[in-house]
């Protein structure tokens, strides 16, 4: 029998790191041919250097002050609208997994706002409720709360028939059912539902800032600010923290469903 | 008065088509009885009676509902409780005490050696420990009845002998009153006082085979001719009733 030669850990670590680094690389030195060989100089401002985007959008101070102060009030914003999608949207799977007709009752209008264009909404919700605040929150919670509402509902109803005889044969309550057998089998769902809600959160709350176009100003007023100035570099800046906002949302959601169910579900292994 | 007994079940389905004819058992503590039959004939769905899952379309059920196990085909542990956690569900839907519980826990674990598992998942175990977990998950309320549906179907031959012997033992130990459905028939021999067959379409349990072996048998017994001879009574019965 032959026996694979242990890797080294530097070749291991080269092989996962190195093909995005190239691919990236390669990205970047496209953008460059673009700023300086497709484009004229005059022409320039529609794609600025990646090192001029580093220097006006990241290392100055007053550009890259802005920048943060926005994605902190973004960031604020999709938060609170996360957790407030999050309290509603468990309450909802919760209601809808106790009786069929609860669930015939309430689906439907989870798939109503789920469908509704944010465009169509953000100037409603302006002209009801003011450009504050809350409605920001308003606008994250009718984007984000569907993905949680339908995989609680799925998660809890995902437990084995055969539990559910078990916990029916030792005369489990209703609730005693909820809180050991149908709740942790949900766990896996809600997470799955958590992530891709924190993801259209952060969209939401910038988004909604972006249509406002009012009240303190979030990643999304920036957007539009430079791109009616042509502020590329800004421009750039704030898309690329925007992108590394989502990511991180992305990065963390996932690493806490590892951390809470990563040891038993076979669904939240490996990702 | 045996503690299940069974009385002219019939089960109807909606639809018109009779799943059970007429079925009528009595089972007593220190009875082991098997209920053999080809798949999809109601063996099953006869337990799921018995146990209070299920309602017969007439016939009547008499036993004491707080004091059944169930133990079925698949080993329904879950999934985020360790090895422990899970043997000590039922006990804890009953209301036992915790420290109770955790004594009786280690206690049942350790007869069917899974006290060194007692911290895994169920993701880590093999097929015959999930089994063993259930089995014991069941076992540790000491049920007056104890009803098995096909348990272990699913495992290798070598695994699931080993568990005949293991029930085996504890069910001496306990002397519930046991019914266990199978579609082997050797497994049912080896650890039935008494063996059912039934027909399918409708389930009808027949006249039983008594198995007269003396507890505790040996795996010898499996090479025995006088073994070879009830299970070849067992075959000839079975196949009888489903030409």
């Amino acid at each position: 029998m032959t026996t694979k030669p242990q890797q080294s850990r530097w070749l291991r670590f080269a092989r996962v790191v190195l093909p995005p680094m190239v691919v990236g690389a390669v990205i970047i030195g496209i953008w460059y041919l673009f700023s300086y060989v497709v484009l004229d100089s005059d022409r320039r401002f529609l794609l600025r250097a990646p090192h001029e985007v580093v220097r006006k959008g990241f290392l100055d101070g007053d550009n890259f002050g802005e920048i943060m102060s926005g994605l902190a009030s973004s960031c604020r914003v999709a938060l609170v609208g996360l957790l407030i999608a999050t309290a509603i949207g468990l309450a909802l799977g919760v209601l809808m997994s106790l009786s069929k007709v609860l669930e015939r009752a309430i689906f439907p209008y989870a798939v109503v706002v789920q469908a509704m264009p944010v465009l169509a909404i953000v100037p409603l919700v302006g002209f009801w409720f003011g450009y504050g605040f809350y409605s920001r929150v308003f606008v994250c919670v009718l984007v984000a709360i569907f993905p949680i509402v339908v995989n609680t509902l799925f998660g809890l109803l995902s437990a084995d028939s055969g539990l559910h005889d078990l916990f029916t044969l030792h005369e489990a309550s209703r609730t005693t059912r909820l809180r050991k057998l149908m709740f942790p089998a949900a766990l896996p769902a809600i997470f799955t539902g958590l992530r891709i809600s924190a993801g259209l959160s952060v969209i939401g709350a910038i988004v909604g800032d972006f249509f406002f176009g009012q009240g303190e100003a979030g990643i999304g007023q920036l957007l539009k600010k430079y791109a009616s100035r042509l502020q590329g570099e800004q421009l750039f800046a704030a898309v690329i923290v925007s992108s590394a906002l989502g990511v991180t949302v992305f990065l963390v959601f996932g690493w806490l469903a590892r951390a809470v169910v990563g040891e038993w579900s076979e669904e939240s292994r490996g990702r | 008065m045996s503690d299940l007994s069974l009385r002219d079940i019939s089960l109807t389905f909606p639809d018109g088509t009779e799943a059970i004819s007429s079925a009528s058992l009595a089972v007593s503590r220190g009875e082991f009885v098997s209920i053999v039959g080809p798949s999809g004939c109601g063996k099953s769905t006869l337990l799921r009676i018995a146990s209070g899952l299920l309602t017969p379309s007439s016939g009547s059920v008499t036993v004491d509902h707080s004091s059944v196990g169930y133990v079925f085909q698949d080993p329904t542990l879950l999934p985020w409780r360790t090895t422990r956690r899970n043997v000590e569900l039922l006990a804890e839907l009953r209301g036992v005490d915790p420290t109770i519980r955790h004594e009786r826990a280690d206690r049942i674990l350790s007869t069917v050696g899974l006290l060194e598992f007692a911290d895994h998942r169920p993701r880590t175990l093999s097929g015959g420990m999930k089994m063993r977990a259930s089995l014991a998950r069941t076992l540790m309320l000491e049920p007056a009845v104890c009803l098995f549906d096909e348990p272990f179907g699913a495992l290798d031959e070598m695994t699931r002998e080993r568990l005949n012997g293991e029930l085996i033992e504890i069910f001496l130990a306990q002397r519930f009153a046991g019914v266990f459905v199978t579609h082997s028939i050797s497994e049912a021999v080896f650890m039935s006082s008494r063996v059912h067959v039934m027909s399918s379409r409708p389930g009808v349990l027949l006249e039983p085979i008594e198995v007269a072996f003396s507890y505790p048998r040996s795996p010898e017994l499996r090479f025995s001719p006088e073994f070879a001879e009830v299970c070849g009574r067992v075959a000839r019965t079975l196949r009888e009733a489903t030409s």
